[in-house]
């Protein structure tokens, strides 16, 4: 059974359609790369998934639970599906363990020393430990990133959103980034990311899906979907953003 | 031009003045309470309320900042008992002084929710946290951080202008040196050593505000 199920989506923002009949699965263990331009429709497809943005046709499931159901518990669900974003979002007034332990701490009532442990296998996931006293503005992009990955994983989530997390890195901290959701990736973490890291994708990514104006524009398999575009639209994109 | 200052007389009623010093405190810490209150409580209205709450809060708002604060006492004391409302002056001066600082602290509140980022919110949402634990745990503390200079300055503004309340006879600070005034005929000294008072409120409230400021906004 497929962990995440779009069908028919339809998302708009006034009277302008940013997702367009999008339909795709997502199975247990899949590491799926989305990419396209700038406008496509990307992020918001992820911000649907996990009940950030209303939908107003179609249906999301994720492990069998309608996610635009009104009678959806989405603060459970989101519980497990857990978000990253492009500019970190680390909370600036909490040290990097507390931005880690909040949500263990106050959603799933887990004691002060157990969450404390918690964040520090975390970091080590991410290879931070020695930063666990650190506070957010004290910490490279890369790092700060990183930290952002760990307070997801502290939830425990069955599934990880990336939407463009190395966007704002340099080459140098976007590998460090990238180690680490390899890294992930050789655990079984079921992973949806944006990315513009074209390499990246080839080389960790199961399938690729193609967005251009608001439709799954192409998927298939990475190798031969980044090798061998067979539509006009993905092979001006990959020679734009390869070039 | 050859004029003697003589202070023996004014400081002969310090008594007297540390009755009035003693109600300009209070009347001070009482509406910044109170007026804290309204201006939080304000703010989510004025922000999160159905839209007719909206713009009554946001009415309430420029009609207080756009009249003087002594009109507005006046409407409380000498108003109200048109409607049977009778108040004593200091209850008067508390209500007149905890809605001025509430409409002001009600735009400063605002402007510092206003501050954190939406990028803030939806990260502790996405985390699973409710409303109100992203409120409490995600927002609370920066948005204070972001309106406290704002809020300080404004409770020493408050602090300053409850003077106004000894034109209902409030027998603050300001009240009693004309009274003394009265008695020993030394304007001049009188009204210097009340402005010193003043002064060395305002700079004590400073003071404690930074202290404060330390305190709550440390890194621990
Ligand atoms: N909150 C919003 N309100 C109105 N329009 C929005 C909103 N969010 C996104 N849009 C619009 O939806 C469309 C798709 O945006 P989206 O952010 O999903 O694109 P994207 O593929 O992630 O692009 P990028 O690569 O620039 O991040 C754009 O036209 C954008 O202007
Ligand atoms: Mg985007």
């Amino acid at each position: 059974m497929s962990l995440v199920e779009l069908s028919h989506v339809v998302k708009r923002f006034g009277t302008n359609t940013v997702l367009d009949d999008v339909s795709m699965t997502v199975a247990p263990g899949e590491i799926i790369a989305v990419i396209g331009r700038s406008g496509s429709g990307k992020s918001t497809m992820l911000r649907c998934i996990n009940g950030l943005e209303p939908i107003q046709d179609g249906r999301i499931l994720f492990d069998g639970a309608v996610v635009n159901d009104p009678q959806t518990d989405l603060r459970a669900l989101r519980q497990r599906v857990g978000i990253v974003f492009q500019s970190y979002n680390l909370f600036p007034h909490l040290s990097v363990e507390k931005n880690i332990t909040l949500a263990p701490r106050v959603v799933k009532n887990m004691s002060e020393s157990e969450a404390r442990e918690l964040a520090r296998e975390v970091l080590r996931k991410v290879g931070l430990e020695e930063k666990i006293g650190a506070y957010p503005d004290q910490l490279s992009g890369g790092q700060q990133q990183r930290v952002a990955i760990a307070r997801s994983l502290a939830m425990r989530p069955q599934l990880m959103l990336f939407d463009e997390i190395t966007s704002a890195l340099d080459p140098e901290l976007t590998g460090e980034v990238l180690k680490v959701l390899e890294a992930m990736a050789g655990d079984g973490m079921t992973m949806l990311l944006v990315t513009h890291e074209i390499g990246f994708a080839k080389r960790v990514a199961s399938r690729v899906v193609f967005m251009h104006q608001g439709r799954i524009w192409e998927e298939g398999t990475a190798a031969e979907t980044l090798s061998a575009p067979r539509t006009q639209e993905l092979e001006t994109f990959l020679s734009a953003v390869l070039h | 031009m050859g004029y003697r200052f003589n202070f023996r007389d004014v400081f002969a009623q310090q008594d007297f003045l540390l009755e009035g010093l003693v109600l300009t405190l209070q009347l001070s810490f009482v509406a910044m309470a109170l007026g804290l209150l309204v201006g939080v409580t304000g703010a989510a209205l004025r922000l999160y309320g159905p839209r007719p709450v909206r713009a009554v809060v946001a009415t309430y708002v420029e009609a207080i900042r756009n009249t003087p604060l002594l009109v507005q006492l006046f409407l409380v004391f000498f108003g109200l008992p048109s409607l049977g409302i009778r108040l004593d002056a200091t209850t008067a001066s508390i209500i007149a002084l905890t809605v001025n600082l509430g409409a002001y602290a009600t735009e400063i509140v605002r402007a510092g929710l206003q501050a954190i980022p939406r990028a803030q919110i939806e990260a502790g949402v996405s985390l699973g946290l409710s409303r109100l634990q992203v409120f409490r745990y995600i927002v609370l503390m920066p948005a204070l951080r972001v309106m406290y200079p704002a809020l300080a300055s404004q409770f020493i503004l408050l602090m300053l202008a409850t003077s106004v309340v000894s034109q209902i006879s409030a027998p603050d600070l300001f009240h009693t040196a004309s009274i003394i005034q009265s008695r020993t005929f030394r304007d001049f000294e009188v009204y210097i050593v009340v402005a010193a008072l003043y002064l060395a409120l305002a700079l004590a409230f400073r003071l404690a505000f930074a202290g404060l400021y330390q305190v709550a906004f440390a890194r621990r």
